[in-house]
């Protein structure tokens, strides 16, 4: 794992200078969506990898995170990302934790549509909503702002300065849940993922761990929202929709579950996937729709998995060797 | 409210209760007796109404046959997905389903646009059932809603008969409560799960075709009403028909009430529905407790 993560680490950082240095605008906010995907795909990764929560609502949050930036923006003329993300983080954790409590109850299938349910009556919210901007979305028309003081004024709207803005974002991110699932609590949450039973039986408050991570992934995944909202100047119900639920889920598959980078890389690839795919044909669905079921019947472990696979047999050859 | 708006949104309540029943009845047994989750299910509705389209549109059939030829095509195409791509996810977990089950609706929803397009098509009522009748004095009533409500009564009498009264019936129950112990009895499930499965994917095409008139024919015209129906299938009790019967009423009701007396959050009124059961009985009505 370790020298995978330093080469990762690597390879992202090189890549971060050549689009920063080189990228056409069009590059540039290419990669920025990736990276956005990425910490989205990261957060349901910590639900479903690492505590066993099939959620299949995690668009709520993204959607909760973007809305609230948007609002902020557009209605209450806060344009400085300083105060938006740390406020549609906010508001995405408060949702997550209304929701959490009611579907938390419910296990297996129960919550999965449960979860999938309470993300449909947000996006129906929303969508009704003439103060969010009903199914047209509300459009942020002013520039968002980076402002500390008078220390530093920039532009954040500046796509190489949201690029870098979400390239932060992303590596906190991962080196975040990297730390955070590796810590004491993070053990408790991968055991109760494999036996749920014993570590209650352990003594541990199950209930609680669970409803922790629920509200740190909804969390991140209004992070995710902020940060799309920063790239596009738009909040539609499109990213409330379960089906954007679902594609967040695809790219924690492709990547590989409870690998954390494996599912950042199944963002780029599952993004990269769309965009040819849709270059290639207008009904890419079908491209997108095969590949996941291809992927999930038949590839074990993901992208991550194929690569360990990989390393397994060039490792074995060696010591045969 | 006067007595007579009262009485045309029970009728109204009741129409779109059974609408969501057919569908949600096939979802419930799939998981019941199989174990899976479908979220393709959407998809045989979907194709149901669109090939009802086709057969009278452009072939020009009369409507009864392409009722009937309608639903039969969807049963051919339900027991081929259950044989090539379900079967196999029997023993896979939920996730899993989750996945496969999603990029079936991509391809059935793009492949519904490449055969007729994105544009929004209609569906024609049966001549017979076409005009308003006069209920009482002060209520009048479209025939076709009425007949549509008493269409989803009598598969819904239907299937309570085939599962409670029949041997079929009474392995679908055995099979929902322990699947391993029906196998482990010398039951042969896979004919068994085929024809659930099949029966499921009739019932969501009458539905589409049904509905087809009211909704309107579009591509990912399934992908909304099957949150409805998990909906339903989640207040009922998952593998419980009775549970996906009392669901689906009480969805239909809440949701026809809900447009009048909370005209701006109607939208919302099923899910606090469906909130206040999860806090109440975590496992549905019907469902088996943990």
């Amino acid at each position: 794992m370790r020298p995978a993560v330093l080469i990762t680490a690597a390879l992202v950082v090189a890549m971060a200078l050549g689009v920063a240095l080189f990228g056409s605008p069009y590059l540039t906010a290419h990669v920025t969506r990736m990276l956005v995907y990425a910490i989205f795909a990261m957060s349901l990764d910590l639900l479903i990898g690492y505590c066993g929560l099939v959620s299949l609502g995690h668009a709520a949050f993204f959607g909760i995170g973007g809305y609230t930036t948007a609002v902020l923006a557009a209605k209450l003329q806060i344009t400085n990302v300083l105060v938006g993300l740390p406020v549609s983080i906010l508001t995405a954790a408060l949702g997550a934790l209304a929701i959490g409590l009611l579907t938390l109850r419910t296990k297996g299938i129960y919550f999965i549509m449960a979860t999938l349910a309470f993300a449909e009556m947000v996006y129906f919210f929303v969508n009704d909503s003439d103060f969010l901007g009903g199914s047209d979305g509300l459009l942020v028309r002013a520039r968002f702002r980076l402002d500390i003081g008078s220390l530093v004024s920039l532009d954040a709207s500046d796509r190489t300065v949201t690029f870098v803005i979400a390239l932060v974002a992303a590596a906190l991110t991962f080196i975040g849940l990297f730390l955070f699932v590796r810590s004491p609590f993070g053990r408790v949450l991968q055991g109760i993922r494999s036996n749920e039973k014993r570590m209650r039986a352990l003594g541990y408050p199950v209930a609680r761990y669970k409803l922790a991570c629920f509200v740190i992934g909804g969390a991140l995944a209004g992070l995710a929202g902020h940060l799309h909202v920063l790239l596009t100047s738009l909040a539609d119900p499109s990213i409330l929709d379960w089906l954007h639920s679902a594609q967040v889920l695809m790219m924690v598959i492709i990547g590989g579950l409870g690998s954390l980078i494996g599912p950042a890389i199944g963002a780029f690839v599952l993004i990269e996937l769309i965009d040819q795919a849709a270059e290639l044909t207008e009904h890419w669905k079908l491209i997108v729709g095969v590949t996941v079921i291809a992927v999930t019947l038949f590839g074990k472990g993901g992208l991550v998995g194929l690569g360990s696979a990989l390393a397994a047999r060039f490792h074995g050859a060696k010591v045969g060797a | 409210m006067q007595l007579s708006t009262f009485l045309i949104q029970v009728l109204n309540g009741v129409q779109y209760g059974m609408l969501l029943f057919l569908i949600a009845s096939g979802l419930t047994l799939t998981f019941g007796v199989m174990g899976i989750i479908n979220l393709a299910h959407g998809a045989f509705f979907m194709i149901g109404a669109y090939l009802v389209f086709q057969f009278t549109r452009f072939w020009g059939w009369p409507l009864a046959l392409a009722y009937v030829a309608a639903i039969a095509a969807v049963v051919a195409l339900g027991a081929v997905v259950e044989r090539t791509v379900l079967a196999p996810l029997a023993n896979r977990d939920h996730l899993d389903q989750v996945l496969v089950t999603y990029g079936l609706i991509l391809i059935f929803d793009e492949l519904a646009v490449i055969q007729w397009g994105k544009d929004v098509q209609p569906a024609e009522i049966p001549a017979f059932l076409r005009g308003s009748v006069h209920l009482t004095d002060m209520i009048i009533y479209p025939v076709y809603r009425l007949a549509l409500a008493g269409a989803g009564l009598a598969c819904a009498a239907g299937l309570y008969l085939l599962v409670a009264r029949t041997r079929l019936g009474m392995i679908v129950r055995a099979g929902s409560v322990d699947r391993g112990m029906v196998s482990a009895l010398g039951i042969n499930v896979a004919p068994i799960f085929a024809l659930v499965f099949g029966l499921g994917a009739a019932l969501a095409a009458l539905a589409g075709i049904l509905a087809a008139p009211i909704l309107s024919v579009s591509p990912g015209m399934g992908d909304k009403i099957i949150i409805i129906a998990f909906v339903v299938v989640v207040i009922g009790g998952i593998g419980s028909i009775k549970g996906a019967f009392v669901g689906a009423l009480l969805v239909g009701l809440f949701d026809s009430f809900g447009k009048v007396l909370f005209p701006t959050v109607s939208s919302l009124v099923i899910y606090a529905l469906m909130a206040f059961v999860l806090v109440w009985r975590p496992t549905g009505l019907f469902g088996k407790r943990a």
